[in-house]
């Protein structure tokens, strides 16, 4: 191997909060070169991708309404990468949660009454930990991996979502196609800012974000996520219940996520249809890395994201640049955002030959 | 009488005034063009049903040159993604927008509301507004063509079908399929396998070569992407292309494809905006007003066929034969509609049932 990569003893704090800057710098400097040689003319392309959507009160409530959702799951996932309990099954947990939730929804159609939203939460929360108590106890009780189990879980979400709008819950006015009747008042979430799809939800994951930072600073459980992550033969020794950690972690992602499904159909969407997520459930994994598995970083991870899916948008929209394109543009601002991330955290240097 | 006479009023008056020059000269040069803009659900690249949108809204751009411009956003997912998409065109400037697919119809409605004065147009759906038309066409009357060729060709009287989602657009398109079929060899026997997608090149490769395992001589699909068909033309059978004419991906496979024809319709929309006589309606065209249209005949099928098929293709145009003409009886033996009746347009928008000799 012609390189070393060795881990920095000491950080420089300023670069880590300039690595972020020079990230979008480099993204910028290469997506100028991107779209130049797409022959667009890079400034509009690139305004229209980072900035335009910033600039009215309708757009940045757009960009809150997206990253809703990323923040609320990758929040709840990232509890779980700290301690090495890895939920790749968000997506399905959020289905799962949605499915239990709009079923109350539907049950009490045209109903009206306050209790109504927040039962369908509570629905969605139980939901949620309920699919995703399945790999918790796989693994807890055969030692299954987890990985595998949430990710193939996801799949049978959506054909269980897909068989029940097809079926029993599909409207009945609806000629047969398959989405469920638009829910009444009493099942939507209040609009925050009129005029918007702005939802209580993004309030929501906000306040889960600083919630879960307490939980993850400064309880008990909390420290013994962190050790069981970094540290997993401390944790034994120090008589850490691993697995009733496990379980914490796989329900608490996976109540999130079911959370994350029930605001997305009872805010932006409205009703039950065959397909409710975008993958926000593994767009959420890559959030939570790219805010370090730190609750406030990923509200900031969150918000970059929807800004490059709104953005990718906005860019075809305004100046006719290809979807693919905008794919390529989303992908660079991830790998510089990475790759600087990486090398402020550790050095390459050219291997010395070694002499043994 | 309007106080206030914007540019596109004044020219369009002029237009009138000029009377027997027709529209294409003074607005031209005066107006600003009129902004168009298409939602697709998959990438106009799919060789299929957004790639045939894409044929329409470039003839819209070659039609009227100058006087129109076209945006198109591509790839976006039904549920809340689209809404944000037609807000951003409604937002934009963009006076028709049409949205072209089934699960776009909701997200329209909404964003309608809110921009009274855009017009929309929505593919497949049900629901209107005073601005929001939707359109469909009658595919499954190319399907009647497709069984009758099929119904011939077919040695093993397996024909494999490869659905995206029961909705009864796909469900009709079986069913008429089907009949056509066991018109001709009364044992033909559909299979089908969903892949709960419209576009999944990998998907619907597998699922076609799975059908064939199973005897599969014929391919049909109500999928976007040409990989069944590839696949039909890498095992040596035959099938029938979808959207688009498929040919160049399977030139001895492909018998004939049923092709979805929006050029007409959209020019037409387009000119009843310009000329200011857009309103909302509901259109179901076929084979009649050239919405579908099939694609030359393959080699693989003899004269005799080729006759059969395009004297079923002209009853259909004509009116003479009816794609649910009873007798009918479902999957249980039970009778749907009797001889000498046949299905209306709502119970056919509707159906959720399977004819006799379907696998699903």
């Amino acid at each position: 191997m012609p390189f070393r990569i060795d881990r920095r003893r000491e950080m420089s704090r300023g670069l880590l909060y300039l690595s972020p800057v020079l990230a979008v710098a480099m993204t910028v400097l290469t997506g100028f070169a991107l779209f130049a040689a797409l022959g667009q003319d890079p400034l509009p392309a690139l305004y229209h991708f980072g900035i335009s959507p910033l600039t009215t009160l309708y757009g940045v409530s757009e960009l809150l309404v997206k990253a809703a959702p990323l923040i609320t799951i990758a929040v709840g996932l990232a509890v779980g990468f700290r301690a090495n309990v890895w939920n790749i099954g968000a997506e399905g947990q959020l289905t799962f949660g949605a499915i239990a939730a709009g079923v109350v929804a539907l049950n009490f159609w045209g109903e009206e009454g306050g209790w109504i939203l927040p039962l369908m939460c509570l629905a969605g929360v139980l939901g949620g930990m309920a699919y995703a108590a399945v790999p918790a106890f796989l693994k807890t009780r055969f030692g299954v991996n987890e990985i595998l189990t949430s990710l193939m879980l996801t799949y049978v979400a959506a054909l269980l979502l897909s068989a029940l709008v097809f079926g029993p819950l599909k409207d009945p006015a609806g000629f047969n196609f398959p989405q469920s009747r638009m829910f009444t008042d009493s099942a939507l979430l209040p609009i925050i800012l009129a005029g918007t799809r702005l939802h209580f939800g993004a309030v929501a994951a906000l306040m889960i974000a600083v919630a879960v930072w307490v939980l993850m600073t400064f309880t008990i459980v909390g420290f013994q996520l962190r050790v069981l992550g970094q540290a997993p033969a401390a944790a034994r020794y120090a008589g850490f219940h691993g697995k009733r950690l496990i379980w914490i972690c796989l329900l608490m992602s996976g109540g999130l996520a079911g959370l994350a499904g029930t605001f997305e159909i009872a805010g932006p969407i409205g009703q039950l249809i065959p397909a409710i997520t975008p993958g926000y459930g593994f767009t959420a994994i890559i959030v939570a890395f790219l805010g370090r598995l730190h609750p406030l970083g990923i509200v900031l991870a969150g918000l970059v994201m929807a800004l490059s899916y709104i953005g990718g948008e906005n860019a075809q929209v305004e100046v006719g640049l290809p979807q693919a394109a905008t794919g390529v543009f989303q992908g660079l601002l991830l790998f510089f955002l990475l790759a600087s991330d990486f090398l402020v955290r550790y050095r390459v240097r050219l291997a010395r030959r070694v002499t043994e | 009488m309007k106080t206030a006479v914007t540019r596109r009023d004044f020219v369009l008056g002029s237009a009138a005034a000029a009377g027997t020059l027709g529209l294409a000269g003074p607005r031209a040069f005066a107006a600003e063009p009129l902004k168009v803009g298409f939602v697709y659900v998959g990438p106009v690249g799919d060789f299929g049903w957004t790639h045939g949108h894409d044929m329409g809204r470039k003839a819209i751009e070659a039609h009227f040159g100058g006087q129109v411009k076209t945006t198109f956003v591509e790839n976006v997912a039904e549920g809340p993604d689209a809404e944000r998409v037609i807000r951003q065109l409604a937002s934009s400037g963009h006076e028709l927008i049409f949205s072209t697919s089934f699960g776009f119809m909701n997200p329209t409605l909404r964003v309608a509301k809110m921009f009274p004065k855009v017009k929309f147009e929505h593919a497949t759906g049900y629901r209107t507004a005073p601005n929001v038309s939707v359109y469909n066409a009658r595919f499954h009357e190319g399907r009647v063509v497709c069984g009758t060729i099929a119904g011939h060709v077919t040695k093993s009287g397996i024909a494999g079908y490869i659905g995206s989602f029961p909705i009864p657009e796909v469900v009709m398109g079986i069913n008429a399929f089907t009949l056509a079929a066991r018109k001709i060899r009364p044992d033909t026997k559909v299979k089908v396998v969903w892949v709960n997608s419209w576009y999944d090149p990998g998907k619907e490769g597998d699922a076609a070569k799975a059908l064939i395992d199973q005897g599969a001589d014929i391919m049909c699909q109500h999928t976007d992407s040409p990989a069944p068909l590839q696949v039909a033309e890498a095992r040596g059978i035959h099938g029938f292309g979808q959207a688009s004419d498929m040919k160049t991906f399977a030139p001895n496979a492909q018998l004939t494809a049923i092709l979805d024809v929006w050029d007409g319709y959209y020019i037409q929309r387009t000119r009843d905006v310009l000329d200011r006589k857009w309103q909302s309606q509901s259109i179901w065209w076929g084979l009649k007003e050239g919405m579908v249209k099939m694609a030359p005949y393959g080699a693989a099928v003899p004269e005799n066929v080729r006759q059969e098929a395009e004297a079923a293709r002209e009853a259909l145009v004509s009116g003479a034969r009816h794609p649910f003409a009873g007798p009918i009886e479902d999957q249980k033996g039970v009778p749907r509609v009797a001889e000498g009746q046949s299905l209306s347009d709502k119970e056919i928008a509707a159906m959720d049932w399977y004819v006799e000799g379907v696998e699903a």
